[in-house]
């Protein structure tokens, strides 16, 4: 070969986007590429995944490629698509303006997949076309004259199979390429709107400093942005370009011209003209495998027996498959705090680590099995085309609520544990929507309240007294409790709080594809990862930070656990507590437990067992059941009645007491607003209830 | 044939879009996803509890509410 093995760029390492309509095939291709030569993380300011990779073109030389988020459309309507429009125009400080923009698309759903790419063209830079999916495109009876598209459009067309590991090489011997032509793009703008673009285009070359080429293309994304989100890095309009724009918009208001739809149909008929000529239709293939499956699962009777079906097979693997990784760690959890007493003499370093930092940290990182199986699920349902499917089939009663169908998902997720909920509401685009069921998700009995329900019940309703029934719909009642209160929650928030647009569910369903397992992997260890970063920094602080309070003061020397427990500052909190806590029942023991609970809800049951001088563990806990039945108030009364029991239960049912759940929302609102925010309605909520309940069941005499 | 709305077409029917509302960022959406006077659509289903609709449109499905079907204007063409 002869080329050119010079890089165009100097010394410098070239950027490439990776750009595409969602569902297009993009992070498969962006995996093939980069392998494990990857980095993930935030664009700062917004919550959308910032993803770069490197590789390397055919001569050897280094290439950055930036994953951006699907996207549909330039004219954003979500911060993912407002962090595409602004990466592509060099808006955003934090990253480099791409030199060179690959357009995946699927080639099976051609036409709409062009019009992204139509606006992409024209902000005038290099660009290749990826058509991947060639597989299905010739399954679904569609012949794509790949050379004819390179011929029209004047750029590099790589057709491709990205699932099948097909077209890698010949992308990356397009990528390596020293010289790029740029696109020939002419497409008539609807003859009323034309000179406003012109007129548009100079003024934000004049005033706002564009450049001459992304003058033009900034002017045509004005007329259709719909500026509902405004993202960091997107400077205000001059005065001058707003000025030309407002009385452009005047002018066709009064001829009732609409501007932005001619602006779309324009690109629609230029797509549509190019389509005619690269796309041939063979004779009808009928119905899909696609439109077979969808027949049943969306089914009005099979649609929701397949829901039940696959939403009882994935709590049932939640709690078949976590159990031994899960005992797993708490025996090396409590082996190494073994091996720490053995080797470290007595006092307080060796009490911070097996106590404080050993035991809080194995308190979450117990929950990891879950956390990463739920992933794997979530994954797994996203990437076969399922999860658009329950949020069809679920929409209208998540509509109820003011929701949307893409809430479903997340929050069902968060009856195993609302940290994979919560990060798995990035697919919901609107972003009330999206906080609405952040805010919610922890009010669904995750499996960290199951232990503390457990001993409750049991405490509330001997064995030999009462029916397992009774049991099971305590149980049950707890589960409706939490669901019924967030759906409740949901509805208020977005009436008052989180009030917006009228709620939309415009979703593609896209054809099923069978899992690529390699991308769910990458995707479960990444969120895995995140979590352990972000959680893991919180959990060790606040872990410290619950051990010191429980470590100090120190009491006289042989104090019994429980006595030091009583005098330390964690008692001392309790008993402050207490006036807060005894119109709802509780003393300044329970007190200690709720604040321990703040590690994780089921660590209740250890301090429970501090507190009144038992060894318990979540496998028996008759000991401390005894211990509880014989507890007392000061007076003599007994301090675990039944009516107690019951309004503790309900505590934990809405009580926000889970630090690595608060590390998370952080995290995914970016503030500690939404969190402290949550803590205090869930809290406070739990409080009034448990007062409402507490003193009526006084009044009646229980 | 008469026009009439996409919340009332029949399922399994092929209709042109006649009518379509010029104001509204869901309409605009709409339009951005493919879906416009002139476009030819099929009604593929309702889902289970009668909202939202599926659509297919310039060869992928796709869905919307009643809410928002109910403001386009089609006229069926034929039965698929």
């Amino acid at each position: 070969m002869s080329a050119d093995t010079r890089s165009p760029f100097g010394s410098r390492t070239p950027v490439y986007a990776f750009v595409g309509n969602p569902n297009c095939g993009k992070s498969t291709l962006f995996n093939a590429l980069t392998g494990l030569k990857q980095k993930v993380g935030n664009y700062p300011g917004v919550t959308v995944e910032k993803k770069i990779g490197e590789t390397y073109s055919q001569h050897g030389h280094p290439i950055k490629i930036i994953d951006l988020p699907g996207a549909y459309s330039l004219a954003a309507r979500s911060p993912d698509e407002a962090v595409l429009r602004d990466v592509l125009l060099g808006r955003r400080a934090d990253t480099p303006q791409p030199d060179r923009i690959v357009c995946i698309l699927d080639a099976s759903n051609l036409e709409r997949n062009l019009y992204l790419v139509h606006q992409i063209l024209d902000l005038g830079r290099p660009v290749i076309l990826v058509l991947n999916m060639m597989d299905l495109a010739a399954k679904a009876g569609l012949e794509i004259r790949v050379a004819r598209l390179e011929k029209e459009l004047g750029i590099p067309v790589v057709p491709c199979e990205a699932a099948n590991g097909k077209g890698i090489v010949e992308l990356r011997l397009a990528m390596s390429r020293a010289d790029l032509p740029l696109a020939k793009h002419a497409w008539e703008i609807p003859i009323p709107i034309a000179p406003a673009v012109s007129e548009l285009a100079a003024s934000l070359q004049e005033n706002d400093g564009k450049a001459p080429l992304s003058a033009r293309a900034e002017a045509l994304l004005l007329l259709t942005d719909q500026d509902t989100v405004r993202v960091m890095g997107s400077k205000p309009l001059h005065p001058r370009t707003s000025e030309i724009f407002r009385s452009w918009q005047k002018r066709w208001e009064g001829e009732g011209t609409d501007w932005a739809g001619s602006l779309v149909s324009s690109r629609y008929d230029a797509i549509t003209h190019l389509c005619s000529r690269i796309v041939e239709r063979k004779a009808n293939v009928g119905p899909s495998v696609s439109d077979r499956i969808d027949q049943v699962v969306t089914h009005p009777l099979y649609g929701w027996l397949s829901l039940t079906a696959i939403m009882t097979l994935l709590f049932l693997s939640i709690f078949t498959f976590a159990e031994a990784p899960m005992n797993l760690i708490d025996d090396q959890t409590s082996a190494l705090a073994n091996w720490i007493k053995a080797s470290v003499a007595a006092g307080d370093l060796r009490s911070l680590l097996t106590d404080g930092v050993i035991a809080g940290v194995g308190g979450v990182v117990k929950f990891l099995p879950q956390i990463l199986i739920l992933f794997f699920f979530v994954g797994l349902l996203e990437s076969t085309g399922y999860m658009a499917r329950a949020a069809f089939i679920m929409d209208r009663l998540m509509s109820r609520v003011g929701l949307n169908g893409r809430s479903f998902i997340p929050l069902l997720s968060s009856y195993a544990c609302a940290i994979p909920g919560i990060m798995a509401t990035r697919t919901i685009e609107d972003q009330k929507d999206r906080l609405t069921t952040i805010l919610i998700a922890p009010l669904m009995s995750c499996s960290a309240r199951l232990p503390v329900y457990l001993l409750l019940i049991a405490a509330l309703l001997p064995n030999d007294h009462f029916s397992v029934w009774g049991k099971v719909g305590l149980m049950i009642l707890m589960y409706a409790l939490g669901t019924f209160g967030a759906f409740g929650f949901a509805w208020l928030f977005k009436r008052t709080l989180l009030k917006g647009e009228p709620p939309l569910m415009i979703m593609e369903l896209p054809p099923y594809r069978l899992p690529r397992l390699r991308d769910i992997a990458f995707h479960m260890v990444e969120r895995a990862w995140m979590f352990l970063k972000n959680a893991g920094t919180v959990i060790l602080a606040i872990s410290i930070v619950l051990w010191f309070l429980s470590a100090y003061p120190k009491a006289h020397d042989g104090a019994t656990p429980a006595q030091q427990l009583e005098q330390s500052f964690a008692g001392r909190a309790g008993h402050a507590l207490e006036p807060v806590i005894k119109p709802i029942g509780f003393d300044w023991e329970i007190g200690i437990g709720l604040i321990g609970s703040f590690v994780a809800r089921e660590v209740f049951v250890s301090t429970m067992g501090v507190v009144f001088n038992t060894e318990a563990s979540d496998d028996n806990t008759v000991p401390l059941r005894k211990a509880m039945a014989n507890a007392k108030w000061p007076d003599g009364r007994p301090l675990f009645t039944p009516l107690v029991c019951l309004t503790l239960m309900i505590f934990y049912v809405f009580a926000m007491q889970c630090m690595s759940t608060l590390a998370v929302v952080k995290r995914e609102t970016n503030s500690w607003r939404w969190p402290l925010f949550q803590t205090v309605y869930m809290t406070g909520t739990a409080w009034v209830v448990c007062f409402i309940v507490y003193q009526t069941g006084r009044t009646l005499g229980f | 044939m008469p026009a009439l709305k996409l919340s009332e077409l029949t399922i399994g029917v092929q209709a042109i879009v006649r009518e379509f509302p010029k104001q509204g960022s869901a309409f605009l959406r709409l339009r951005e996803m493919g879906l416009m006077p002139g476009t030819t659509i099929t009604l593929i289903r309702t889902a289970p509890l009668g909202d939202p609709l599926e659509i297919k449109v310039r060869g992928y499905n796709l869905t919307l509410r009643k809410s928002e079907a109910e403001h386009i204007l089609v006229e069926a063409t034929a039965k698929a």
